[in-house]
């Protein structure tokens, strides 16, 4: 007896079923149903055929005489409204039909995000192949797009549009592109290839609405900037397409859900696609999906078959950005990376181990070996054996995996080692035997390592497999064990090669871990945020707790607050402010420190942004007493009050503190300004001194009285307060870019001379430069970070309070 | 019963962060890695308690502000030289959503 399967939505799973039932030919009378007007397509390929790639006719998989062939019925541009269970039926506008058995498979539906101008004309999805020919007609006009959304659908939507000339950004909520799907590292490399071909980036934004009159004409961002546009596609997510289901009864959590046999609730219905959801699990990529329709038809054949979900791997259809995830790649106990960075090629590969087995790949740049680690990922081969040469790929398995530099060795002659200058492994082999025998050598004859110098260690292992046990590798001293670079190199790389953000400079610096340790990341974060003011954004996550709560941090887990008194002076209202604050927060240790100032200690951190809000409204702001940047100034009373004073240090220091502070240094800045040589201030064992004298001021630099106790040595001597200034500015810049982090000024100047930093000053030219670029930073920085966390204060409340929740 | 309790969105601790729990035992630091993963532990480090909410989260790993001992967020067990272990608590993300293991207000009540 033949049975009736009537089908519900002509999709790349459905077709798959319907394939493997007529192959066997098991007799079933097909009714087949489908919203599009139009049979079974390759969905996927959309992508080419929106850049112009492909055509429709390209990426049909089964047409009018396929469906003929094989007897099946097919209502095209029909939605069905209703299943009836009882009855077995299902309606449509061609009718009541019933069905011996069903099949559900309705895909999905992209996820519109409820802002407002969201159903504007020009506002399209990226589903099916309307969405497809309306974005190739609106791109006729050019004019600009804006594709909310930078995960797969999104940036093949993106690339699509600039190959058919319009002028595109990219939005993106997260902090770097495809984050599901890619590490920050693969997701810098990513970014910078969509900028390269005119696709512009953002990330970290939120739209707000999409506004415009009669059609789309711009999208608004939170933080209020707003973005031109002709057309905006959004390709934020999808959802699984359940409505019929749930309105026939059938149980439903976030997609329909089916047993391993693809069986939903009700016996006689079953479900394939992006519409189902297995043990809280869903689809998104065709490889399940395939072998869900196999499952299902045998199933229906009543030959037993059970679907298990397998590892999957994306891959992203944009030409020229070659990109690989699979597994599983978030750091836990027990995991280990291996990470192989290749950045004058833009390579990036990372494999992460667990029990001697592959879990997760992450590659880009090249991805020729991914099929490779794939199959490694999928089958848990037992890696121990080649994990030394594992990272290279395939070609290098085989060798002598004890030997370290076998890899190296393995090399061909013509294998490039010095990306920016062309220079393979037979050059530098040649240059060794000839003669140069160590790296400065091979430098200067090959040039190797000598511009980027990310290659250093594969011309140092080059050596040493040359040369045997007659080289040995130099060990400079590395910011942490996370990268062989030292500050200073990572330093004159962040400036030369334009690195703006930490994957970047991870990348680029060639990082052994994926995302860093507490020891590099707080050098990185200052670096990046003194060589890149206007474009890097500070990240909290990556300072001391200090910085981060911007509040020193007490041994019993409280904090100190110490408001700004401006070069020590305070008033009669500033102090009973204090006091009331001090009271009203039951503030145990009040006390004078010894920067001419007031400490409030044991304060809890729920209540920081509320003693914040009290001496704010006084008028005080943060003494940034817990910073790496600048501390206090010191001033004695000068020529207001005292009878020795020969100008006004008190005046001064408060226009220095007013001008200095809230910019971030390599380490503390102290200041002090005496009026005169008795030096009542202090000022010749801080990091800056202003000693006053008649004629003029003595500045001197590179005091301390902490650990090392040391007099300033004289910088230079100037006549008027306006040069003070500028010339402390142009010190201060001097130092933020050049020194190492943590390193106080006199340590600084021990490296550099207090020569070469005259010289910088003298050159009025070069100061002038520098005063600007301190001023450009200060821009951004000169700003009370109290007032700012003040508005986030939920931020310090606990996440949640389970006190009254019952402990049965 | 309800073996999971639903505390906040995901977003509501910041990635490579720490947010606290207070509970009638004492504080439990919810930690968010870079990866979106959470892990639940007490916020008291085994050198001298110091808090390990405030610490800087590295992979799987959080530094002890103050005297930086590195701890496990899996396990909570000191890595490196150093020795101890601070309790977890199960914890998970569903739907956005940070979940914790209900049990452990009672095994905190009995610890
Ligand atoms: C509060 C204060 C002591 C006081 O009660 O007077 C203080 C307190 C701390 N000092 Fe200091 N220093 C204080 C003035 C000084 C001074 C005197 C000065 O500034 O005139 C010095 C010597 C001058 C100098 O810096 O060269 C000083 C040299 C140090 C050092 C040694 C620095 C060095 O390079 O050798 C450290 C350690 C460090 O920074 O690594 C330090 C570190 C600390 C820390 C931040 C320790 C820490 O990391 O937790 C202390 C925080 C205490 C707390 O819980 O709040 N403190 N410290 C003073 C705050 C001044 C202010 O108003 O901001
Ligand atoms: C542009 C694009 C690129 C992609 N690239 C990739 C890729 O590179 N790799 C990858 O693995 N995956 C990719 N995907 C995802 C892949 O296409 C889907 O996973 C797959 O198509 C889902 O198959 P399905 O059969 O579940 O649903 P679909 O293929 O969406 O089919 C469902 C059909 O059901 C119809 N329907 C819905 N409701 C009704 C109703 N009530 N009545 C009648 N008909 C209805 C719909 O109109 C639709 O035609 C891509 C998707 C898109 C849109
Ligand atoms: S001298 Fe030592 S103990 Fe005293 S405040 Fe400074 S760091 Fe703390
Ligand atoms: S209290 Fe944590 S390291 Fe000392």
């Amino acid at each position: 007896m033949t049975q009736k399967l009537v089908v519900i939505g002509a999709g790349m799973a459905s077709g798959r079923v319907l394939e493997h039932l007529f192959e066997n030919e098991s007799g079933f009378e097909v009714t087949l149903f489908n919203a599009e007007a139009r049979g079974n397509y390759n969905r996927i390929m959309l992508s080419p055929v929106l850049s112009g790639e492909k055509t429709y006719e390209d990426i049909v998989t089964h047409d009018a005489d396929w469906y003929d062939t094989n007897g099946v019925t097919c209502h095209f541009g029909t939605h069905v409204t209703a299943i009836d269970r009882v009855a077995k039926t299902v309606t449509s506008k061609a009718g009541t039909i019933a069905y011996d058995k069903l099949l559900i498979a309705t895909g999905s539906a992209p996820f519109i995000i409820p802002v407002p101008g969201r159903d504007l004309p020009g506002v399209i999805t990226y589903r099916d192949l309307d969405d497809t020919n309306a974005m190739i007609d609106a791109s006729k006009a050019g004019g600009k797009a804006v594709v909310i959304g930078g995960g797969l659908l999104g940036l093949e939507a993106a690339a699509g549009l600039a190959e058919r000339g319009m002028d595109v950004t990219v939005l993106h909520l997260m902090d770097h592109l495809m984050e599901r799907q890619l590490d920050e590292a693969a997701g810098f490399l990513l970014r910078r290839d969509l900028e390269k071909r005119g696709i512009a980036v953002k990330c970290r934004a939120s739209t707000r609405a999409i506004v415009g009159k009669d059609r789309v004409e711009a999208v608004l961002l939170e933080g209020d900037e707003t973005l031109e546009a002709d057309l905006v596609v959004m390709a934020v997510g999808i959802r699984p397409e359940t409505r019929l289901a749930t309105d026939a009864g059938l149980s439903v959590a976030r997609g329909i859900e089916v047993n391993t046999q693809m069986q939903t609730s009700d016996p006689d219905i079953f479900a394939v696609g992006e519409c189902v959801e297995l043990d809280g699990q869903l689809f998104g990529l065709v490889a399940p999906l395939y072998d869900q329709a196999k499952v299902l038809a045998q199933t229906l054949m009543d030959s037993p078959a059970v679907f298990t979900p397998k590892e999957l791997s994306t891959k992203l259809k944009v030409t020229g950005c070659d990109l690989f995830s699979a597994g599983d790649f978030a750091e836990a106990e027990g995991r280990e990376d291996i990470v192989f960075r290749d950045p004058a090629r833009g390579v990036y590969r990372r494999l992460v181990l667990e029990d001697d087995t592959i879990v997760g790949a992450v590659m880009y740049g090249d991805t020729t070996d991914s099929n490779w680690f794939f199959g490694l990922i999928r089958d848990k081969t037992e890696i121990t054996d080649m994990r030394e040469t594992l990272i290279f790929g395939p070609a290098f398995q085989g060798g002598a995996p004890s030997d370290p530099l076998s890899a190296v060795a393995a090399l061909p002659r013509d294998a490039e080692i010095c990306g920016c200058n062309g220079i393979c492994k037979g050059q530098i082999e040649d240059a060794i035997t000839a003669g140069a025998t160590d790296l400065g050598a091979v430098r200067t004859t090959t040039k190797a390592s000598g511009s980027c110098g990310t290659c250093t260690g594969l011309v140092e292992q080059v050596l040493a497999v040359t040369l045997g046990d007659d080289f040995v590798i130099p060990a400079a001293q590395s910011i942490c064990t996370c990268t062989d670079m030292t500050h200073e190199d990572v330093r004159r790389m962040i400036k030369s090669q334009e690195l703006k953000s930490m994957p970047a400079v991870w990348q680029a610096c060639g990082w052994k871990t994926s995302c860093g340790c507490h020891i590099c990341r707080p050098p990185l974060n200052y670096y990046l945020l003194a060589d890149w003011p206007l474009e890097y954004q500070d990240d909290p996550q990556s300072r001391f707790i200090n910085e981060r709560k911007h509040a020193n941090i007490q041994k019993d887990g409280t904090f100190s607050v110490v408001p700004r008194m401006w070069g020590g002076i305070t008033t009669p209202d500033e102090l009973r402010a204090i006091a009331d604050a001090a009271d009203k927060f039951a503030v145990p240790t009040v006390k004078v420190t010894g920067g001419q100032r007031i400490d409030l200690l044991g304060v809890k951190g729920e209540d920081l942004p509320a003693i914040w809000r009290d001496l704010n409204d006084a008028g005080m702001v943060s003494g940034h007493a817990y910073s790496k940047g600048l501390r206090t100034v010191k001033t004695c009373v000068g020529t207001d009050h005292c009878r020795f004073g020969t100008q006004d240090s008190t005046g001064l220091g408060i226009k220095l503190e007013k001008t200095l502070w809230g910019s971030w240094t390599p380490h503390k800045l102290k200041l002090g300004v005496s009026g005169c040589p008795r030096n009542c201030a202090e000022a010749t064992c801080k990091d800056i001194g202003v000693v006053c004298v008649d004629s003029g001021y003595q500045i001197s630099i590179g005091g301390a009285a902490g650990m090392d106790v040391r007099e300033t040595e004289i910088l230079c001597q100037v006549p008027t307060e306006g040069e003070v200034i500028d010339v402390i500015k142009c010190v201060t810049q001097l130092y933020r870019e050049n020194a190492k982090y943590l390193e106080r000024i006199y340590k600084w100047m021990a490296k550099v001379g207090l020569e070469w930093i005259q010289e910088q000053v003298a050159d009025l030219e070069n100061r002038a430069t520098l005063v600007a670029r301190f001023e450009v930073s200060q821009s951004v920085y000169r700003k009370d970070p109290w007032a700012q966390h003040v508005g986030r204060a939920e931020t310090y409340q606990p996440l949640a309070d389970l006190t009254l929740e019952a402990a049965e | 019963m309800n073996d999971w309790i639903d505390i906040a969105p995901v977003e509501a601790v910041p990635q490579r962060g720490a947010r606290l729990i207070k509970t009638v035992h004492g504080c439990v630091a919810v930690f968010r890695t870079a990866t979106d993963e959470v892990f639940a532990l007490d916020n008291a480090c085994p050198h001298k308690n110091g808090p390990l909410a405030e610490g800087i989260v590295h992979g799987a790993s959080v530094t002890c502000p103050l005297h930086n001992w590195v701890i496990s967020l899996e396990t909570g067990v000191v890595q490196g030289q150093d020795e101890g272990q601070v309790a977890t608590y199960p914890a998970k993300v569903s739907d956005g959503r940070i979940y914790l293991g209900a049990a452990f207000l009672t095994r905190r009540a009995v610890a």
